[in-house]
């Protein structure tokens, strides 16, 4: 099992590292919305204060979903889908290993920009600590659900709209318990039970979406 | 031991084959035969159990292969009409993913060496290191088949668990040069007589030797 879940996260970290444009995308569209809004806005510490985890969430949210379309289009164009539904491995572990690939070229570097672009906001070292936890524990379940949009759109024209309207309901309640948490803590009560709903979120995504990306899967390459 | 019953297949509203009873014994090669768009390459994808027939099933030594899917893809080597290359990685980190998707059981150690010995069976060693993007068409498709070697060699060194017996390949032959094309023949031939079954289609006469050659033509 272990062999082809590593050897699956190895190829797509080397392809996405050979084609660096598709990782800067993502990030650089995060990095643009969050840079952004401050300048657009207002330059009151008060009002950007109250923004900043809406803004950051909302940005991390929309990245995510940027690249989606693109977790198997290209292993469905050239016929690798084909092989890895016929491995003998288990297709929802092989699964498990592109989300977390595109996990840790989407979602990992936007957990560690978050604290640096959130100082533009001007928000507190503690307010700080519970974005960068509340992401952390958030954009799994964001890779995750999207997987499922992702292998449910494949070979559809257009499937960049589809992903949208398919993946935005289940990622509102990750976006509420993400920036309900920094709220929080703001107002000086405890984000313990939002971070607790998040991670709840994504180790409920953990054990559905692979599963369920992998019946897709089943289906597309049909 | 292969055998279908009653396949039938449906794209779109158009029926493209229906009652299809085959029968493939050990070390025997099927040809599928047709005009283009007769439903082959539908046919092959149902009995490697990517497409579900309309009606119909597949059997693999009896057992329906939905059923038994993984011990069935444990045996099984299909190579589509796609060749299922990155084009940003080199020929030798293609063909080992290939190898540590297709086979569980082998040794880290020995599939860099293995690997190597597959890309020289199909003459690709030069450019085993290079980007597959580079490639021609021709040399992709070498690349492709060149899981076939690695089927012949996982089967010396491991459990017999390793060693695929079924092979569907999808106009293998298309795009290879006249040489390459003799490579192939006889590295399938060989396959056949170690007890292996090949279901392939082609629009070009070769010469593989078995002693067990059907041909199923499908209009």
């Amino acid at each position: 099992m272990s062999t082809g879940f590593t050897s699956i996260i190895y190829r797509d970290l080397l392809q996405l590292l050979r084609r660096r444009s598709d990782i800067a995308t993502t990030v650089f569209f995060f990095v643009m919305v969050a840079s952004l809004f401050p300048l657009a806005v207002s330059p009151d510490p008060v009002t950007l204060r109250q923004l900043g985890s809406g803004v950051l969430w909302v940005a991390a949210l929309l990245a995510c979903m940027l690249s989606l379309s693109q977790l198997f289009a290209s292993d469905y164009a050239d016929g690798s889908l084909e092989q890895i539904v016929l491995s003998p491995h288990s297709l929802s572990v092989l699964v498990l290993g592109k989300i977390v690939a595109h996990w840790l070229v989407s979602g990992l570097p936007m957990v560690l920009l978050s604290p640096l672009l959130a100082l533009q906001y001007g928000m507190h070292s503690h307010s700080l600590l519970i974005l960068v936890l509340s992401l952390l524990l958030g954009t799994p379940a964001l890779s995750l659900i999207g997987a499922i949009g992702a292998a449910l759109t494949l070979g559809v024209r257009g499937s960049g709209l589809l992903i949208a309207v398919l993946v935005l309901p289940l990622y509102i309640p990750v976006l509420i318990f993400g920036t309900g948490a920094v709220t929080a803590s703001q107002t000086g009560m405890s984000a313990e039970a939002n971070l607790s709903l998040l991670a709840a979120s994504s180790l409920l995504a953990l054990i559905l979406a692979p599963l369920a990306t992998a019946t897709a899967l089943r289906v597309a390459v049909e | 031991m292969l055998s279908t019953q009653n396949l039938s297949c449906v794209r779109g509203d158009r029926m493209l084959f229906n009652a299809v009873d085959l029968r493939l014994q050990s070390g025997g090669l099927l040809y599928i035969l047709g005009e283009n768009g007769a439903g082959k390459s539908s046919l092959l994808k149902i009995l490697a159990g990517l497409l579900q027939p309309e009606s119909g099933s597949v059997f693999w030594n009896n057992q329906n292969i939905q059923q038994d899917a993984e011990v069935y893809r444990s045996q099984l080597l299909y190579i589509g009409h796609l060749n299922a290359i990155k084009e940003d990685l080199s020929a030798h980190e293609n063909l080992l993913f290939s190898l540590s998707i297709d086979s569980a059981i082998v040794e880290p150690a020995l599939r860099s060496a293995q690997v190597l010995q597959a890309l020289q069976a199909v003459g690709l060693q030069r450019q085993a290191y290079l980007p597959t993007r580079h490639l021609s068409q021709g040399q992709k498709r070498r690349l492709a088949l060149a899981r076939l070697w690695l089927d012949a060699i996982s089967m010396h060194v491991a459990t017999v668990h390793n060693t695929s017996k079924l092979w569907i390949l999808d106009e293998p032959f298309s795009s290879l040069d006249a040489e390459m094309a003799d490579v192939l023949a006889s590295r399938i031939s060989k396959h056949l007589a170690g007890g292996g079954m090949a279901i392939l289609t082609t629009h070009q006469p070769v010469d593989i030797i078995s002693h067990d050659i059907q041909n199923y033509r499908l209009h």
